[in-house]
């Protein structure tokens, strides 16, 4: 497939991205590992080229725009802002037990867009904007919400220490599952022998008696009631159109009042997508769809498939990432909520362009 | 003619030796104990080649040798996609060990991986950075504990000695193999989780690449496979 073909693909994608406002930005390729790496850690470090420079220490083939380009905008960017790009990614394709008969490109393109802004509206406005672009090629579009996720989790009648465990394992489901059941259930006694073995390694006695401390105060905790179970599961299982999926999700809020805002806002964003000529009925919502993305996302996400090429990675997907953005602009003591996207030109290119 | 790839020392080598040799094929070192070319009595057009068990792997994947033995862990930690590469034609029944995770034996409220997931949560919080699994079955590894859904870990590369990288503070478990874990116990580390990460032998194994499929088939069929 032909190279120049993609690029092409990307340069249309790029100015459409220019005509809703963003200044095109050119990070580099080679990126210092460090933060990547405190980010997303061995996840990671499986898909990306990382290698050692004599000076810069480890440095990394760029996995992703979206960390270099919040690192820009926090070094010198007004708000609010749009940025574009163009450019390749790297990604090793590690097989499991069986190569695939069609691996996927290593080094392929993206095209991107991001907003930093405080505007309530920025949500719509991207998701709107990569509907449009995307329109002649006839995707699916899902949307979730990690907001609701998360409110729902906040919600629960449990202690501080296993809300916290709970919103920590949120994009993992299944040791998610495992510590809801676990807090569901009446607590087995556990006994911390002393050993006499010797102490060795950087982690202190300390901070092992901090932790049976905090498990000996959980064992007292009353067990979560199965009621909320009940409530998280048939919230995380809600899958439908986005207005009959709103509707359920109405309703939910009479067992969990805390969602209500998320709930409020997601109508908002529905009504506003309505007013920029999206078709919102034709938009999957999938409750769970921001937990199974990386931890990255906390607000609103979304996600084009080509329907019928279930091998396919997403066509674009995006979403927002205020905690992230709120990371990256500890240095600079800066924090502004984000939300963005990428289109993969080269499966535009596979599905015949974009006319 | 059969190219036959085997551990060209120590234990696993002679293990081999008497693995054939029950089958009736014999092989010893051609000349002295330092070459590394071999002798094949028993069977007609194989012919020997002595190889560290660490570049088996990839000289099955190039095509190289048409059979060779190694440990399984080698083959899935070395070869990407390996079941498209190999073929398992026969456990050999010796040179068992398991790779395991380890933890201080100190950490007495670190018993399962659940645990573990926990303790690794809590030191990145207090430590500010990852904790440190050191290892050199990195694949291996990083696929299992995604698996397993922990995070909060970071691997470091720890090719010998990998037992002593906690007590020198430059990790706090390690992930390793181990047959007696009496190597463990000198380091005051213990296995935590009740499986281990891959059980791991000696495997007679079939090259993709080398091709002569029916030579090479004809030759296991009298090995009795």
């Amino acid at each position: 497939m032909s190279k120049p073909a993609k690029q092409a693909i990307g340069q249309q994608i790029l100015a459409a991205f220019r005509a809703a406002g963003a200044i095109e930005v050119a990070p580099d390729i080679l990126l210092p590992a460090e933060t990547l790496l405190d980010l997303y850690g061995e996840d990671i470090r499986a898909r990306a080229y990382v290698t050692q420079d004599p000076i810069r220490g480890e440095v990394m083939l760029r996995p992703d725009f979206t960390v270099p380009v919040v690192q820009m905008h926090m070094a010198n960017g007004a708000e609010p802002a749009r940025y574009c790009y163009l450019g390749e990614i790297f990604r090793k394709q590690d097989h499991g037990e069986t190569q695939p008969e069609h691996p996927r490109d290593n080094e392929y393109l993206q095209a991107g867009f991001e907003l930093f802004a405080r505007d309530s509206g920025a949500d719509a406005e991207v998701f709107a904007l990569f509907h449009s672009i995307l329109a002649p090629l006839g995707l699916q579009a899902t949307m979730g919400d990690m907001d609701l996720v998360m409110d729902a989790v906040r919600a629960l009648p449990v202690s501080d220490a296993r809300r916290a465990a709970l919103l920590h394992h949120v994009w993992r489901p299944r040791r998610f599952a495992r510590l809801l059941a676990r807090f569901a259930a009446a607590p087995a006694p556990r006994n911390f022998a002393e050993t006499s073995a010797l102490w060795t390694g950087l982690r202190s006695p300390q901070e092992m008696q901090a932790r049976i401390d905090r498990l000996q105060a959980d064992a007292l905790e009353a067990p979560l009631a199965p009621e909320w179970v009940a409530r998280l599961e048939r919230l995380f299982a809600i899958q439908a159109p986005a207005p009959e999926a709103l509707r359920q999700l109405r309703a939910m809020t009479a067992e969990i009042p805390d969602i209500a805002e998320a709930v409020e806002r997601l109508d908002r964003n529905l009504a506003l997508l309505s007013d920029r000529g999206v078709d919102v009925g034709a938009i999957h919502f999938d409750a769970s769809h921001g937990r199974h993305t990386m931890e990255y996302y906390d607000g609103m996400t979304f996600s084009f498939t080509a329907p019928g090429r279930a091998d396919w990675p997403p066509v674009a997907s995006g979403g927002r990432y205020d905690a992230l953005a709120a990371v990256l602009g500890q240095a600079q003591g800066r924090a502004i909520p984000a939300v963005g996207g990428i289109i993969r030109p080269g499966l535009v290119h596979e599905l015949g362009g974009l006319r | 003619m059969i190219r036959l790839g085997v551990p060209s020392k120590g234990r696993l080598m002679e293990q081999c030796f008497d693995w054939f040799a029950a089958r009736g094929v014999r092989l010893s070192r051609a000349g002295s104990d330092r070459e590394y070319a071999g002798r094949v009595e028993g069977a007609e057009n194989v012919s020997l080649i002595l190889l560290s068990a660490g570049e088996i792997p990839r000289e099955l994947q190039a095509g190289r040798i048409h059979l060779g033995v190694t440990g399984t862990d080698l083959i899935r930690e070395k070869l990407a996609g390996w079941r498209s590469h190999v073929e398992e034609l026969a456990p050999m029944g010796f040179g068992h060990a398991d790779l395991i995770l380890a933890v201080p034996a100190c950490w007495s409220d670190c018993e399962t991986l659940d645990d573990f997931a926990t303790i690794a949560r809590d030191f990145r919080a207090e430590h500010g950075f990852r904790l440190r699994i050191a290892t050199k079955y990195h694949r291996l590894v990083r696929a299992w504990l995604s698996e397993e859904e922990v995070a909060d870990y970071q691997l470091v590369d720890s090719q010998g000695a990998t037992e002593g990288t906690v007590a020198n503070l430059t990790a706090e478990a390690i992930a390793d193999i181990t047959s007696s874990g009496e190597t463990l116990r000198a380091n005051h580390l213990k296995i935590i989780g009740s499986e281990p990460i891959l059980r791991s032998q000696a495997m007679l194994l079939r090259s993709v690449a080398a091709g002569d499929e029916g030579e090479v088939r004809a030759f296991a069929r009298q090995l009795g496979l």
